[in-house]
């Protein structure tokens, strides 16, 4: 049994953090909301390494402990050879309880009037005269129909939702990090820095992270290029840094995930269809992020659809990329190209990297002077690099 | 001839398979997953792209085809 309506002004398909963060903008509009998720629960399984700063986030909702699982003040990288260069955040950083954090965005949009319902797989659209006039899904097995003025597609990585809308979205696999991650405990690490392995032993076309969470326990992670992946997999490389380095620490969760690290898709509003967060290919491909550049994209998109459904203007839909470019998108175009300079660093330049790095005082070590060191190795990067200044 | 295989014991139900699969050729729900042999191509992308080794392409079936055609 369902008890939700035939009819909505929007339907959201997706939980995440752009699928909520989109229903919540769009319910706060004052129209009628349906946000479907195709998993029994919002916000788990959880496919994140749950890292995100708290400039990003604070926009969008209150920091609250009881999400925030550990607190982060510097990085540390970690070269082929295994020299740690130490940096401090300027800013700040949290490692989330992404399993809360996602049900709380998923309260707040409740609050603002959205309604959801889990365990609802969004297999097509609804096609009425050659318009998409809402979306079909299977709920406990049985097929059901709701009808949309606009539909928001918010299914991640899997993003099916614009090719149902005749979207080209899937991801070239050299920019799809493919992913493992284990939850571990009795781990003895530094509780307020993210670690960051860079290597072809580690993780070649991506990097290995160590996230803290709490004083004893940690998300060991990488992502490799799929290119790369295609000639060793992701859980082999995983198997292999356990075995080196945490031999038999207790394994809580074992997750795998894609990340589409590439610059957003050309097409992110088709009729009345809006994607967001990694369907759309919002993430950040640098760091392979995407809660903060999903939340503003969701944001944006359900801000937009809301006042166009008010008033009756569709027209209105098409601000949205325009806007999303602006703010984040013409960005990720400069962090496309630098991940991919960095991810094809050799060893040896990452070791020479780590080495000068390490002779700079560490009150004196930023990411940019180590970003000056890297460019000695890759001029053009420079090029890359001063741009982002600009925008 | 369908020559990708899925073992989905060993899945996770992550979707990395479904974001490369240039066909949408792959269904994935919460916790079933299964390739649309209509539209699969064979490309063996989502068998690279799997971080753990759920989907495998069978060379062996490959060999026999060809061995067929000839």
């Amino acid at each position: 049994m369902t008890s939700i309506k035939d009819s909505y002004d929007i339907v959201v398909v997706g939980a995440g953090p752009a699928g909520t963060t989109a229903a919540r903008f769009a319910a706060e509009q004052g129209v009628s909301v349906l946000v479907l998720e195709k998993d029994r629960d919002v916000g788990y399984p959880v496919r994140c390494g749950e890292a995100v700063s708290r400039d990003g986030i604070e926009p969008f909702i209150n920091p609250d402990s009881k999400w925030i699982a550990a607190t982060i003040n510097s990085f540390i990288f970690v070269s082929p050879d295994e020299t740690e260069v130490k940096i401090k955040f300027n800013r700040t950083g949290y490692i989330l309880e992404r399993r809360i954090f996602d049900y709380e965005l998923g309260k707040l949009a409740a609050k603002a009037g959205a309604e959801i319902l889990t365990k609802a797989y969004v297999y097509d659209l609804l096609w009425e005269d050659g318009k998409i006039a809402g979306v079909k899904f299977e709920h406990n097995g049985e097929p059901k129909e709701v009808r949309a003025k606009i539909v928001i597609g918010a299914d991640g990585v899997e993003s099916r939702v614009g090719r149902f809308a005749g979207i080209k979205t899937h991801t070239k696999i050299s920019d799809m990090e493919c992913c493992v991650q284990f939850t571990v405990s009795n781990i003895n690490v530094d509780s307020n820095a993210c670690y960051f392995y860079f290597g072809s032993d580690y993780a070649p076309g991506g990097y290995l992270w160590i996230f803290p969470k709490g004083s004893d326990s940690a998300n060991i992670g990488l992502g490799i290029g799929g290119d790369k992946a295609k000639f060793r997999s992701p859980i082999s490389y995983m198997n292999h840094f356990l075995e080196k380095k945490f031999q038999s620490v207790p394994k809580l969760t074992m997750i795998s995930g894609g990340v589409p690290c590439s610059i957003t898709l050309n097409e992110i509003v088709k009729d009345n269809v809006m994607l967001v967060g990694d369907a759309a290919r919002q993430v950040n491909p640098l760091s392979g992020g995407g809660i903060t550049s999903g939340m503003i994209g969701g944001s944006i998109a359900g801000e937009i659809a809301g006042r166009a459904i008010k008033e009756n203007n569709f027209n209105l839909l098409n601000e949205y990329p325009k806007i999303w470019h602006q703010r984040v998108g013409k960005r990720h175009e400069i962090y496309y190209k630098i991940k991919n300079a960095i991810y094809n660093f050799s060893d040896n330049a990452l070791n020479s990297i780590a080495h000068s790095a390490i002779k700079i005082p560490e009150n004196e070590r930023t990411l940019l002077s180590i970003f000056k060191i890297a460019l000695f190795d890759k001029p053009s990067l420079l090029f890359d690099f001063a741009k982002i200044f600009f925008y | 001839m369908l020559l990708i295989e899925i073992k989905p014991d060993k899945c996770d139900f992550c979707g990395v398979c479904v974001g490369v699969c240039p066909e949408d050729a792959i269904e994935l729900k919460e916790a079933s997953i299964s390739i649309i042999e209509e539209r699969c191509t064979n490309c063996a992308k989502c068998v690279w792209c799997c971080p753990i080794e759920v989907l495998i392409f069978r060379k062996d079936k490959l060999q026999l085809l060809k061995a067929k055609s000839v």
